[in-house]
């Protein structure tokens, strides 16, 4: 089966051929996480995360609220 | 009657702004920020534990029904960071408000002014109620509102070093001249300076560590809660002005007379 290789907060991550945003985030197990997640420094809108679909490549970052002042 | 503190589409009754940063437990923190009656609570943005064993996170502690969440851009030098920083917190939180927070170096934690300016312009042309962290300079102050921002926050002192309010005459000429909320932030160690900044005429306290490192952060929180209301309160009351020599409190008439000296 294809692969698509990406990296998630610069670590690296394998997902099938034509994964979206929201199948990254379920390999993750994040997938009811509240979270915000970027694609080559754009934001990715959660409406979008279950249609876009990632690229080789890409580089994701997810975040999330942490205790802070 | 108490009026309420309003800013962009915010109304709060507290004027205590509690961080969430630094206490031992999410246990604790829940029983700090109900003592201190706050109405909003601070966070950062940080990257999603990815090693597996990350369960709760924050917002499975914070009541948003209770509290209002306000993120930060704590973390960042650059105004880049900052705009990035607050990007994603709205997405993750779908609110528009932000305490920007652009920092100049690591050792002192003080804000940059040329930076925070910057991303505030930006942020504030994006639709973002920006409150923006600053140093205690009155005209850094002014220019911070002419970018847009809807709240001045000028630090008392360096984050987390609890020495309190250094200049208060900065404080006073920054709040003379607003014409947007001023909240103080960052430095508070004790009641007595939340107290302070609040007869000094400031709209709202922001503090974090003053409570969360206390011994008895639970009885802090507390205080801080007092003292603001106290300070407030004074604030209001119109204080006497401050005068070189005694007035007699007691009559000076009717006195018995004096033994013979």
């Amino acid at each position: 089966m294809p692969a698509v290789f990406v990296t998630v907060n610069d670590r690296p991550l394998e997902l099938a051929d034509g994964a979206t945003v929201a199948d990254m985030l379920g390999a993750l197990g994040l997938a009811k996480a509240v979270v915000a997640v970027e694609r080559n420094r754009e934001i990715v809108p959660r409406a979008r995360h279950a249609s876009e679909r990632l690229a080789e490549g890409d580089r994701l970052e997810v975040v999330t609220l942490v205790g802070g002042g | 009657m108490t009026e309420k503190l309003k800013f962009g589409p915010y109304e709060f009754t507290s004027r205590l702004f509690v961080g969430t940063g630094k206490y031992t437990t999410n246990e604790l923190m829940v029983e700090a920020l109900a003592a201190s009656g706050t109405e909003a609570v601070t966070v950062a943005v940080r990257r999603v534990d990815l090693s597996g064993k990350s369960g709760k996170t924050i917002l499975d502690f914070i009541d948003r029904r209770k509290y209002t969440i306000l993120p930060n851009t704590a973390g960042c030098f650059t105004a880049e960071d900052a705009v990035r920083v607050a990007r994603l917190s709205r997405e993750v939180l779908s609110t528009d408000w932000v305490k920007l927070e652009v920092l100049g170096d690591q050792q002192t934690l003080l804000p940059d002014p040329v930076g925070t300016l910057s991303a505030c312009e930006q942020l504030a042309k994006e639709g973002f109620c920006v409150l923006a962290y600053t140093s205690d300079d009155p005209i850094v102050a002014k220019r911070l509102e002419a970018a847009g921002a809807k709240a001045v926050m000028p630090a008392g002192s360096p984050i987390g070093s609890g020495q309190g309010i250094l200049n208060p005459t900065n404080i006073r000429i920054i709040l003379e001249r607003a014409a947007v909320p001023i909240i103080v932030d960052a430095g508070v160690g004790t009641a007595s300076d939340v107290a302070l900044a609040f007869e000094l005429g400031a709209e709202g306290v922001l503090l974090n560590t003053g409570i969360a490192l206390a011994k008895d952060p639970v009885r802090m929180a507390r205080a801080m809660k007092a003292a603001a209301e106290a300070g407030r309160d004074a604030f209001l009351s119109g204080r006497i002005p401050r005068k070189l020599y005694a007035s007699a409190s007691s009559p000076l008439e009717g006195v018995i007379a004096p033994a013979k000296q």
